[in-house]
């Protein structure tokens, strides 16, 4: 494998709602900085039916060129076709670096492609760099181990290929009127020749919990003890009128959903306010809020890592502080309306 | 009669493990290995559609010898056969040479049984990354469907399979052909507690064990840590920030300094209270 004939930088630009994932903003946001770093092309990918119009967007958020594969037969995500057409322009054209969302159909379509090719993938990474001379990809992301990051490498492969965090990464202020390079392909591939058929799709109506979009998170953690205790942390979030957090430990003790999951293996958000009660602060949980504008920690160990974390702390039993929080916050509140 | 192969893994209890406070990292010695919880349903639902419609369930799993002990919790659930592959070259694998090695020991279990269908959990707790089931059922050919959340038809005469797809905001219906292989969600099903009759199976039970020598037509290059694209180069603690400044004072003079803290943005809590 000669390394020289692998370049550039691409981005699967995942779609949703008929436009481009926000998650696939915020990857050219880190691919433009590792192909610029480079010296290199930052390249989407994009396949679908109907799709032409979107390399509008993926242009204004920092790519120079875009492959397009828009035929009928991507009319659904499918493994198989989607993977096909994937290999095909990685055969063509040579990246030397392809990042995908981690979400499902990224990660779906990553592992798939990965194998076949053969080369190395990095899972949910959250933190990416390259190096310039070599253009070895940095994927780093947190470890099993503890409170470690790794960073993980793929020295004998190329193309070179991680999935990466929705929210952790920075999408770039959009350009109005930048555009690019499109280069259209085509693959001739028959219906009969994928074995998969999506029957139907179901939205389902009830609105599903999305505490990524929320101004203000109330987040509790094992240190509440129990589910009633964990009531606690839904009276603080009704009154300041925030959504309800949890880290993973109080989710597999079933005392909220997993909808609720800040962290590596839960949500990554970033709302303006994120109160972190009762929580120890592993970096798998940490990973998931640090963006966040106000980190404001209750817990009684002094010494919990949630404090490095933070950008305020108070060192105590969240039985005694939350409810007087409750109390003044109330207080406070209704003087605001009053005036 | 199906044959349905689940892929499990030994993990360590991430829930009982303890941190070493010293480095701030868990000592995995404290740690008891469990059968990896998703794997746990992956195993539930084989056990189920057997049930529904005939077969064997066999399940196969790469790791150190102690992790007989992880297919003797799938027999409890309902599992007829277990395959252990261990050896010392498969160590340090990724994901990539992971699913290669799983994939060389159900060639092998088809060649007594063929295979219908593989089940997967959706990830490993200490792996994390989901990839081994995808990368499993490319190497063998078969269609792979991730985020299985609920099987709704089996049909091996016609040679297809039903099942639905969790998306974000709800789910598909796809039809796939048999083989295949499914990544199941947490959700599909809950794995109730063991009947005795297959905790006494699952004692007395013991599991076929290979080596890599056993295997047929294994590229050893292909294998464990030299097999394996990705390495792990450095293991770092995340830079901290210079940390959160604590108040001072009673709690009651603490909440006041926090409120006025927060207070500042005052404009959050106006939108809401309006409404
Ligand atoms: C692969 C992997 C993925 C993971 N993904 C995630 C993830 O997505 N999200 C996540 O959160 N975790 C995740 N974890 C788990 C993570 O490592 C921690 O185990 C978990 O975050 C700890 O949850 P906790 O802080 O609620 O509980 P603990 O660590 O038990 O902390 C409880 C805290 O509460 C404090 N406390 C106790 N009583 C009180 C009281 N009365 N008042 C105030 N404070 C009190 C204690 O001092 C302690 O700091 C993952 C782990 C692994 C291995
Ligand atoms: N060592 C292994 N042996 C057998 N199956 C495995 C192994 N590792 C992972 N798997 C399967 O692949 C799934 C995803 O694991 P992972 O890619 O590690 O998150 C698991 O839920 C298992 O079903």
């Amino acid at each position: 494998m000669d390394f020289q004939d692998y370049q550039g930088v691409w981005v699967f630009i995942e779609k949703k709602d008929e436009a481009v994932a926000s998650v696939s903003l915020e990857l050219l946001g880190a691919g433009r900085k590792l192909a610029d770093k480079r010296g290199v092309e930052l390249a989407g990918i994009l396949i679908g039916e109907n799709v032409k119009h979107l390399t509008k967007t993926v242009f204004e958020y920092g790519a120079d060129k875009v492959y397009v594969y828009d035929q009928p037969i991507f009319k659904h995500y499918r493994t198989e076709s989607f993977m096909r057409a994937l290999l095909d322009c990685t055969e063509k054209y040579k990246p030397e670096i392809i990042l995908f969302g981690a979400t499902s159909t990224g990660k779906d379509l990553a592992s798939a492609v990965a194998t076949d090719m053969p080369t190395g993938l990095t899972a949910d990474t959250t933190e990416l760099d390259v190096e310039e001379e070599t253009g070895l990809l940095l994927a780093s992301r947190p470890a099993f181990g503890g409170n470690i990051m790794a960073t993980i490498l793929c020295k004998k492969y190329r193309p070179q290929m991680a999935t990466v965090r929705s929210k952790v990464m920075k999408a770039l202020p959009p350009q109005p009127g930048r555009t690019g390079n499109i280069v259209e392909e085509t693959i001739s591939l028959k219906e009969e020749d994928i074995r998969t058929k999506v029957l139907e799709i179901v939205r389902e109506t009830v609105k599903k919990v999305r505490i990524d979009e929320a101004d203000i998170i109330v987040a509790g953690g094992k240190g509440l003890g129990s589910f009633e205790g964990f009531q606690l942390i839904h009276q603080l979030a009704e009154t300041v009128g925030g959504a309800v957090g949890a880290s993973r430990d109080v989710v597999e003790a079933g005392w909220i959903e997993h909808a609720h999951q800040v962290g590596q293996t839960g949500v990554t958000v970033t709302p303006k306010i994120y109160f972190a009660i009762g929580i120890s602060g592993a970096i798998q949980h940490i990973v998931g809020m640090k963006n966040s504008g106000l980190i404001i920690a209750i817990n009684k160990d002094k010494e919990a890592p949630i404090f490095q974390n933070c950008h305020y702390g108070i060192v105590g039993d969240a039985f005694e502080i939350v409810p007087i929080l409750i109390e003044q916050f109330k207080n406070a509140l209704s003087k605001e309306k009053v005036r | 009669m199906l044959h349905i192969v689940a892929c499990i893994k030994q993990v360590p209890d991430t829930k009982i493990i303890k941190m070493n406070p010293k480095t701030n990292t868990m000592d995995r010695r404290t740690a008891p290995a469990i059968l990896n919880p998703y794997d746990a349903h992956a195993v539930e639902e084989a056990v189920r559609l057997k049930e529904r419609y005939g077969g064997i369930v066999s399940v196969v799993t790469m790791g150190p010898p102690p992790a007989v002990n992880a297919i003797k919790t799938c027999i409890e659930i309902g599992a007829d056969e277990g395959y252990l592959i261990t050896d010392r070259r498969f160590a340090g694998a990724d994901t990539l040479a992971t699913s290669y090695a799983v994939t060389k020991a159900i060639e092998k279990i088809a060649k007594t049984r063929p295979v219908d269908l593989i089940i997967c959990g959706k990830m490993s707790i200490d792996g994390d990354t989901g990839q081994v089931g995808p990368g499993i059922a490319r190497r063998l050919d078969i269609p792979p469907l991730t985020s299985v959340n609920k099987v709704e038809e089996i049909n091996q005469e016609e040679g297809y399979a039903i099942v639905h797809r969790k998306l974000e905001d709800g789910y598909e219906v796809v039809k796939s052909s048999l083989p295949c292989l499914f990544s199941v969600e947490k959700t599909i099903n809950e794995v109730p507690y063991s009947p005795l009759p297959n905790m006494i199976k699952a004692a007395r039970y013991k599991p076929h064990i290979w080596s890599v020598d056993d295997l047929e037509g294994v590229d050893i290059k292909q294998l464990g840590l030299k097999g394996s694209p990705t390495i792990v180069s450095k293991v770092w603690a995340p830079q901290k920030p210079a940390g959160g400044t604590f108040f001072e004072g009673s709690p009651r003079e603490q909440v006041e300094q926090l409120l006025s803290v927060v207070l500042e943005k005052r404009e959050l809590f106006e939108v809401k209270g309006e409404k």
